[in-house]
């Protein structure tokens, strides 16, 4: 009974625990990241953005989600019932899913595994089967051609971004997440890899499905995209599952490029400050850049956008792979 | 070289980069937008809102039955019944307007030779139902008696352009 107790029911509990310590904070961020996001465009559009609901409208996004859970969820009668119901649930555990091998803090980590880049890209490649599924289930054609061009975004620009990580991982010369933040104690990987840094927050845009590259939900004419025929709670996760993850995109950004939970700069003011701040600081500011492209960039056209990711990131990153390799060796700081 | 300056451009984002600090200066830019239910923006006195019948200060209603504006109204909006009242003046029994109809010219208020009918500051008189919109004489009244004050300042700030 004592080994049951201590040695199977005990650390689930804290498991759990641990598990809504991530995920409760996440989906209040997520909340406040639409706020942000609504705050921030209306001030660059010049408008006042929500200031109705609590003190300066700090409630809406409440307000927003109760409307949601209080809506009726429609189920298109020509629509794959089960597949339907289960796209946005995969959507959405996906984006949480990834979360387990982030790094908040010098061993804050759910789970600390060793190939923790690879896990991340395997989960943010699945992504792709929550909307494809979507966009099939739906048995619309706008939600077709949603997810349809969802998919073949999300899966070219993943090939730029696994460059860019390789190019990461050779200066780092590990997989573990934690590691590679440590890697970046006497410079950020953002100094040095710069271009790839801007390669990677780009190619994180259209991993994400924004703007400029929102094309999947291309108002205009795809009226909503593959979520066109969702309502209420379904519709809900699949927003949720967006906005997860831009800011799971921009802590993967921040750990490759920005030095993680690390201070700018070793010296004593700024030591003071704890490691979980300043990981929360810098995602704060990479979603910031993403808002800020969304309010300033028009939206790609689709050629345009195949054209880019595949005649020249991926030629870029691939050249940028070469030189880091050729450098690093040359002057031998491979790392051990 | 201008190949050159166009590759170097387009390599070094500046388009981009210039764009972006564009839309962070405006960031800071004070709000165009007002904040409507709380903040209105401001209206001429000449401004053609809802319609009020007006009263003169004793509280005789100005009104005598003419039949100018029902004449004059180009969307046919205006239904007015008269007959002498037992003190033998000329008055309304009916003024009906329909506000679905009317479109808000402002020749009803050009016609009265009274200042009777005249179309008030208000606009935010939009209801749940049609029926809720077509007014009476006793609706007409009641909005003259609430907006009085207004209406009275809007016409004398006008008067001299008349």
């Amino acid at each position: 009974m004592v080994s049951f107790w201590s040695g199977y029911a005990l650390p689930t509990i804290i498991i759990i625990l641990e598990v809504l310590a991530i995920i409760i904070p996440l989906l209040v961020a997520v909340a406040y990241l639409t706020y942000a996001e609504r705050k921030v465009m209306a001030a660059m559009q010049l408008r006042q953005g929500p200031n109705i609901v609590g003190p300066f409208g700090l409630l809406q996004p409440m307000a927003d989600g109760l409307k949601l859970l209080t809506k009726e969820t429609i189920i298109p009668a020509g629509s794959n019932r089960a597949l339907f119901l289960a796209a946005p649930m995969v959507t959405f555990l996906l984006s949480l899913v990834a979360w387990a091998v982030i790094p908040f803090g010098a061993g804050l980590v759910l789970s600390n595994i060793n190939v923790g880049v690879l896990y991340l890209f395997a989960v943010s490649s699945l992504g792709v089967y929550g909307i494809i599924i979507a966009g099939w289930a739906s048995n619309s054609k706008y939600a077709f051609l949603g997810g349809l061009r969802s998919a073949a975004q999300m899966v070219s620009y993943e090939v730029s971004i696994g460059l860019v990580i390789v190019s990461v991982l050779l200066c780092a010369g590990s997989l573990n997440l934690s590691r590679i933040v440590e890697a970046q104690h006497t410079i950020w990987f953002a100094v040095p890899l710069f271009p790839m840094f801007i390669v990677f927050f780009i190619s994180g845009l259209a991993e994400t499905n924004r703007a400029p590259f929102d094309l999947p939900e291309g108002e205009s004419e795809l009226v909503g995209g593959y979520n066109v025929e969702y309502s209420a709670m379904t519709f809900a996760l699949f927003f949720l599952g967006e906005y997860a993850n831009m800011i799971l995109m921009s802590a993967l950004t921040t750990i490759l490029f920005l030095g993680g939970w690390l201070p700018p700069l070793g010296i004593p003011p700024l030591t003071w400050i704890p490691g979980p701040i300043w990981f929360f600081a810098k995602i704060a500011a990479c979603l910031f850049v993403f808002i800020w492209v969304r309010a300033t960039m028009p939206r790609y056209r689709y050629d345009q956008l195949m054209r880019l990711g595949w005649k020249i990131f991926l030629p870029f990153s691939l050249i940028w792979v070469l030189v880091t390799a050729g450098v690093l060796e040359t002057f031998g700081w491979l790392p051990k | 070289m201008a190949f050159l300056d166009r590759t170097a451009r387009g390599f070094f984002l500046s388009e981009l980069v210039s764009g972006m600090a564009l839309t962070f200066s405006y960031m800071f830019r004070p709000k165009v937008t007002l904040n409507y239910p709380h903040e209105k923006g401001p209206i001429s006195p000449r401004f053609r809102g809802e319609h009020a019948l007006r009263r003169y200060a004793n509280g005789e209603e100005r009104c005598i039955a003419c039949k100018l504006c029902e004449a004059v109204c180009p969307a046919q909006a205006i239904t007015i019944e008269a007959e002498p009242r037992d003190d033998g003046s000329r008055r309304t029994t009916r003024y009906d307007i329909d506000m679905t109809k009317c479109i808000y010219c402002g020749l009803c208020q050009e016609a009265c030779p009274v200042d009777a009918i005249v179309e008030g500051p208000n606009f935010e008189f939009s209801t749940e139902t049609r029926e809720e919109l077509f007014y009476n004489k006793q609706k007409l009244l009641d909005n003259g008696d609430r907006w009085e004050a207004e209406i009275a300042a809007n016409l004398t700030a006008d008067a001299p352009y008349r």
